[in-house]
């Protein structure tokens, strides 16, 4: 036996964890899914699809500035001390995650601003012609759209990896204490935008491909998941613990019908028959990944508070 | 370069929460908050049962956490013996370093900004005691500096069998428990 009691009381610390509530896994998951866009954009930026009318490279970059404003707004709606907020922008901790993410943000912005300028609105443009040199120059040389293919998928994955690394930083919860956390919601981030593209693009063949791309990214995602939980299982006793938090424990319910069942492994069945024309594509499919995706901050985050080392469950 | 840190004599400490309430005080700490507190754990199967009551606070580590964690730099080492002490007015409340500290010992006050213990750094800077040891009745609390090899506290560390709490957290905690 090891009974401890504590005559401690603290608001939001006692009995267990519940610092973070939806603000943070709403965050997580839309920056998740904008580091996907930005990397599917980019992509097709590099890949020369820039000449096709309706690549989705031209209206995702509007989509992801709107999701990542929406974000920023749930992390902003955390903060205790809001009118402090400025002070994340008047220094540079080089060990603290949370700081590197909000210098990236600040660096996503224009990158998202400038990918918006390769297609401005015709109306805007007319009223202020300036804003067509950034096309102008880009559509100059196959080579600087490439490479400014290239830089966008690099601050996407910066953005995906940044909201792993928030967490996993925090090596007080045994549950976040994975170096693979990054990993499996950078994959998470891209497959729910994969999903997402996958029900609004205008292109065939983007729809096609992303519809494909998204399967692979779910096959990847659980093998992430299983090598998260193996990873867990196999450290120290508390961690060990905290993995069990996913699969027995409180949290085992979402965790299996909602993140593993209906967000990864029944849509993957349903896009693997719609890929290979057995039934038409549905836009259920999709809708249950970025779902998913979403329940999987949830209980990642909500978990990660509960678990602890003095604990095990 | 001092290093403060306490040591507690758990064969001393009765749990009477003279330290919570000095602290309360001496730090108008908020109704429902407390910055220090007192555990009691028991270990073993009767008849074989070994009890050890404690007063706990933040451990004020040597390679804290929630220094780390704190993207404004809020939280910091003072310059006094390394005490860890939070900016109120650099803090924006993104909860960071109550997530990274493994010992749960920060909280939110109701002003938006984190509060924790700080040794009572304004009481130990005019050469007093932090108020939870200058109050306590058994005497079970030595608060001193850790780089001097001729304090009370490396003297007690040195003629008794101690522990700190989760070592294996590997923040270097500066709060010794004398078994």
């Amino acid at each position: 036996m090891n009974e401890i009691t504590s005559t401690r009381h603290n608001h939001l610390i006692d009995p267990s964890l519940q610092i973070w509530n939806w603000e943070i896994p709403v965050y997580l998951f839309l920056g998740g899914m904008v580091a996907g866009m930005m990397l599917i954009a980019g992509y097709f930026l590099f890949k020369g699809r820039e000449n096709e009318e309706n690549c989705s490279c031209f209206y995702l970059p509007y989509i992801s500035f709107v999701l990542l404003s929406l974000g920023m707004l749930a992390l902003f709606l955390d903060l205790e001390h809001k009118l402090y907020v400025w002070r994340l922008y008047t220094t540079f901790e080089i060990s603290s995650a949370m700081s590197w993410g909000s210098w990236i943000l600040v660096l996503v912005y224009p990158m998202l601003i400038v990918n918006i300028l390769l297609k401005p609105p015709a109306a805007v443009v007319e009223k202020f012609p300036i804003l067509n040199k950034p096309k102008e120059y880009f559509f100059s040389n196959p080579m600087r759209i490439k490479s400014f293919g290239v830089l966008t998928m690099f601050f996407g994955a910066g953005i995906g990896l940044y909201t792993g690394v928030l967490l996993s930083s925090l090596g007080a919860r045994p549950l976040w204490s994975s170096s693979i956390l990054w990993m499996l919601f950078l994959v998470s981030g891209l497959s729910g935008a994969a999903a997402f593209v996958h029900v609004i693009a205008k292109n065939v063949y983007e729809r096609e491909l992303l519809a494909k791309a998204d399967n692979a990214f779910l096959i990847i995602e659980l093998f992430v998941i299983a090598l998260f939980i193996v990873g867990l299982k196999t450290a120290t006793e508390v961690q060990a613990s905290a993995a069990d938090l996913l699969l027995t424990g409180d949290y085992a319910a979402s965790f299996w019908v909602f993140v593993i069942g209906l967000g990864i492994v029944i849509p993957f069945i349903i896009q693997i028959l719609a890929v290979n024309h057995k039934i038409k594509h549905t836009p259920i499919a999709p809708l249950m990944v970025i779902l998913g995706g979403l329940v999987l901050r949830f209980v990642i985050v909500s978990a990660g508070q509960f678990s602890h080392w003095f604990r095990t469950y | 370069m001092a290093r403060y840190g306490m040591v507690i004599d758990t064969l001393k400490c009765v749990g009477c929460q003279d330290c919570v309430i000095a602290c309360e005080a001496e730090n108008s700490v908020p109704e429902g908050f407390c910055r220090d507190w007192i555990t009691t754990e028991a270990k073993g199967t009767f008849p074989t049962i070994q009890m050890e009551i404690r007063t706990e606070r933040c451990n004020h580590c040597t390679d804290a956490p929630c220094v780390s964690a704190c993207p404004t730099g809020a939280s910091h080492y003072h310059d006094i013996g390394g005490v860890v002490l939070v900016n109120h007015d650099e803090c924006i409340g993104c909860k960071a370093c109550i997530a990274s500290c493994p010992y749960d010992a920060r909280f939110v006050h109701p002003e938006g900004y984190v509060d924790k213990c700080t040794f009572c750094i304004h009481r130990v800077e005019k050469g007093q005691d932090p108020a939870c040891v200058s109050v306590c009745p058994t005497y079970c609390m030595t608060f001193g500096d850790f780089d001097d090899p001729g304090s009370e506290v490396n003297k007690l560390l040195n003629s008794r069998r101690y522990h700190s709490l989760l070592p294996e957290a590997g923040t270097k905690p500066n709060i010794y428990y004398l078994t």
